[in-house]
């Protein structure tokens, strides 16, 4: 790999994080060890390296002392990353020529039991972020033209309702429907909790807008054939069936998978289905409660009782669908409501395993409940028996909560509540787009809570149950969250991506192919340099994964910001042997800097109170009033903040300053 | 200042999966050994033997890898490919003479705290009896 120049003005700002770091760590110690470090010409220790009145002081480090590297050591990359890479971008100096290094979460809150071996480690791993950034490269952000449109994989509700969206934001939106007919799977539902309107009605109010947009394409009987491309520039090859097939390309910045479930089929003989002639799912069900006027009919026989199982095909604890599917539960109950109101005096029993209607769907239990229905408490181990008996159904079931007692009742049908299992075409679509599925074989999302709509493949979201189970309000909640982003990306028509890329070293690369085997996204691909045949990325396509970097027998590949000299830099960083001196901890003794005593806080803090007492101030406000250093304010108006003494009031007119005000006074 | 530490760990975490989990454990205060020390990467099947055998030259006692397994949003594939580089890296160690047992892998994810510092302190014991 090519030979960086290592840093010659390194800047490290150890953060007391108000005493979260400074507590258990000592600081000021490793501020002085620091300093004599190579190539290191600035070290402070800094209140709260993320308040705005120390990003200004960074930035005029930076820029005074022309600095060419940074470490902050303060907290989690997560928190505080984009923060710093700002303040270095606002300095001049490349964002990638910054590392923030965790003395935090993963030293002095996790070491707190042992303060002194946390200021130890929290020296190696300061020192080997002065490695890391001595070996950083300035990367510029890739730059890709985007295509102001969207593929929308799915016209069920979450496609439609996200497709109104992304037009009215101004995108040009291509809906693509495998069926005849928009509407996916709630369009052939009745009456849906809450708002009692049926399946049909909320499709139809959706379509009535899609026409009404004419940036909206809709094509029904088509399916995808082929996706080629990355974020910004997708090309989606889609086939309509047609007497003869029609195949169309569209280009798009970005994709929505918005796919779907599919009900649950049980198996043969599954509590008597399709072996017993009295046995139905939920879905069939529903169509009779819909279609029957007068009397509830099944098979030419009235019914007057009607057993529901639940969780059939789903939390097998020996079979595929380990998960719960949320919203049958509920589907249940309500579906058990409308029949009572269509049909009066038929009876219900419910056998379940648990009752999860959460939210406000448990108003529906409590309805059902107070209705008469009758609810039994199965386990697993020991389903329900089902079994013909004479025009009726047997059904022999332990009631778990009365001591395991065997009950026989006869109803005139058994309903089986199915759950939403993923599309038998979910791979195929997968395959297409390059989605990692779940082991449940829904599509996953990068991270369940903090990027959830978002696939590791950039510029492709999931929203609705494609994902997992999920009602329709949860269902519309993602997609339309999903085409937030979307518009987010695209609608600069340029999007800006993290230059963490493989790097191949074409000297030291033969092609022997292993790393494109190990690719997932086809990212490498094979060239020929100087009359030798090497392998190449495609910056746009590849994940910054890293995994093509070991399986090189020639180590001619670098992950980029984590290369060979960085990595190992940082283990050598921490290897470092460092001598700490035992921690003073005086009670009053001075502090360094400032020569400002324990005791003397108080007085300060009563004067600044006056100050504020008269109104919101900033603290450079504060530092001429009071005639003190606005570094000394600083330090103790972050304290005064932790202990809810002061708080921040907005910032000053020329959009520079947080104003502070008292607590109470607010 | 007290010399005597338990064994040097150096764990591979990666940055979606294990390391929230790794933080968590700091920000709920469940204590682990002070000798472990944390490198983050995308994946845990992008970690270079190489790197493994330098940390253990470098007086590193055991090396640790939280991997990605099944929860890997880059490869369906990544279990087997991180097992693959821990196979490498016991091969160069043993040429190398270093005792294949100072490197451990166990899945982790985002909100194991708990097993983050149950791992550290089970590894740090076996480290502590492979020196005695």
């Amino acid at each position: 790999m090519e030979e960086k120049q290592e840093k010659k003005r390194i800047g490290v700002y150890i953060c007391h994080c108000g005493g979260n770091i400074s507590d258990y760590v000592d600081v000021e110690q490793l501020r002085d060890i620091v300093s004599n470090e190579k190539n290191v010409v600035i070290s402070k220790n800094v209140m709260f390296a993320c308040a705005d009145s120390n990003q200004k002081e960074m930035i005029k480090d930076i820029q005074e002392e022309q600095l060419d590297g940074i470490v902050v050591a303060s907290c989690s990359p997560k928190l505080h990353l984009h923060t710093f890479r700002n303040v270095a971008e606002r300095a001049g100096l490349n964002p990638y020529n910054y590392v923030q290094v965790n003395v935090r979460e993963q030293c002095s809150w996790a070491h707190s039991d042992h303060p002194d071996q946390a200021s130890y480690k929290a020296a190696g791993l300061i020192r080997a972020g002065i490695k890391r950034v001595s070996h950083s490269e300035a990367l510029e952000n890739i730059q890709i033209k985007a295509h102001k449109s969207v593929v929308i994989i799915g016209a069920g509700v979450s496609g439609m309702r996200a497709s109104i969206d992304l037009a009215r934001m101004g995108n040009q939106v291509f809906l693509i429907e495998k069926e005849a007919n928009a509407g996916g799977q709630i369009a052939g539902k009745g009456k849906l909790f809450p708002t009692e309107q049926t399946g049909k009605m909320v499709v139809d109010t959706l379509m009535d807008q899609i026409r009404r947009l004419p940036n909206i394409t809709l094509f029904t009987e088509a399916r995808v054939a082929k996706v080629t491309g990355s974020i910004g520039n997708f090309k989606v090859d889609i086939v309509i069936q047609k007497a003869q097939d029609e195949t169309i390309s569209l280009q798009a910045g970005s994709i929505l998978v918005t796919t779907g479930y599919e009900t649950y089929t049980p198996k043969e003989g599954e509590f008597g289905f399709q072996t017993s002639p009295r046995v139905i799912t939920l879905d069939v069900f529903d169509r009779m409660i819909r279609e029957c006027e007068g009397k509830l009919v099944y098979d030419k026989k009235q019914v007057s009782s009607v057993a529901f199982i639940y969780c059939v095909g789903m939390r097998q604890s020996k079979g595929d669908n380990k998960y719960c599917s949320r919203t049958c539960c509920t589907s249940t109950i309500h579906s058990s409501l409308v029949m009572h109101e269509k049909f009066p005096r038929i009876r219900a029993l419910h056998l379940y395993r648990d009752i999860r209607t959460y939210g406000k769907q448990e108003m529906l239990y409590e309805k059902s409940s107070k209705a008469g229905d009758i609810y039994l408490m199965f386990q697993e181990q020991h389903p329900p028996h089902v079994e013909s008996s004479g025009d009726q159904m047997k059904i022999t079931v332990k009631d778990h909560l009365t001591g395991k007692q065997e009950l026989d009742v006869k109803v005139d049908l058994v309903v089986l509540v199915t759950g939403m299992v993923p599309r038998t075409d979910s791979n195929q679509v997968a395959e297409l787009l390059k989605i990692p599925v779940g082991s449940d074989k829904f599509y996953n999302e990068i991270h369940p809570k903090l990027r959830p709509v978002e696939t590791v493949i950039n510029g492709v979201f999931l929203g609705g149950s494609c994902q997992g189970p999920k009602n329709i309000s949860e269902s519309v909640q993602s997609s339309l969250s999903a085409a937030a982003k979307i518009n987010a990306i695209i609608r600069k028509e340029t999007i800006e991506l993290e230059p963490i890329i493989a790097r191949i070293d074409a000297e030291k690369c033969t092609w022997c192919g292993k790393c494109q085997e190990v690719c997932e996204y086809d990212a490498i691909f094979q060239v020929e340099t100087n009359g030798k045949l090497v392998a190449a990325v495609n910056e746009a396509v590849c994940k910054g994964c890293g995994i093509c970097t070991p399986v090189c027998p020639y180590d001619a590949i670098d992950l980029i910001q984590y290369t060979n000299q960085e990595i190992e830099g940082m283990i050598d960083g921490f290897a470092q042997d460092v001598e700490l001196k035992a921690r003073e901890r005086e009670e009053g003794a001075a502090h360094e800097e400032g020569g400002v005593m324990m005791k003397d806080f108080p007085q300060l803090w009563r004067s600044i109170m006056d100050v504020l007492d008269e109104g919101p101030k900033t603290i450079p406000q504060i530092a001429l009033k009071l005639s003190q250093p606005a570094e000394l304010i600083t330090w103790h108006m972050m304290t005064m903040n932790k202990y809810f003494i002061v708080e921040p009031a907005g910032i000053d007119e020329n959009d520079e300053y947080y104003r502070y005000q008292l607590k109470n006074k607010a | 200042m007290e010399t005597k530490r338990s064994p040097r760990i150096l764990v591979f975490s990666t940055e979606k999966i294990s390391d929230p989990g790794i933080d968590q454990a700091g920000l709920r205060k469940i204590h682990y050994s002070p000798s472990v020390y944390v490198i983050s990467l995308p994946c845990s099947s992008g970690i270079k033997p190489r790197w493994v055998l330098h940390a253990l030259k470098k007086g590193f006692d055991g090396i640790f890898i939280a991997a990605d397994g099944h929860e890997c949003s880059f490869s369906p594939h990544c279990a087997e490919l991180t097992n693959n580089i821990i196979v490498e890296c016991q091969r160069r160690m043993k040429e190398e003479n270093f005792n294949p047992k100072r490197i451990r892998m166990a899945a982790l994810c985002s909100v194991c705290a708990e097993p983050f510092a149950s791992h550290m302190a089970n590894f740090s014991k076996i480290l502590a009896e492979l020196e005695s």
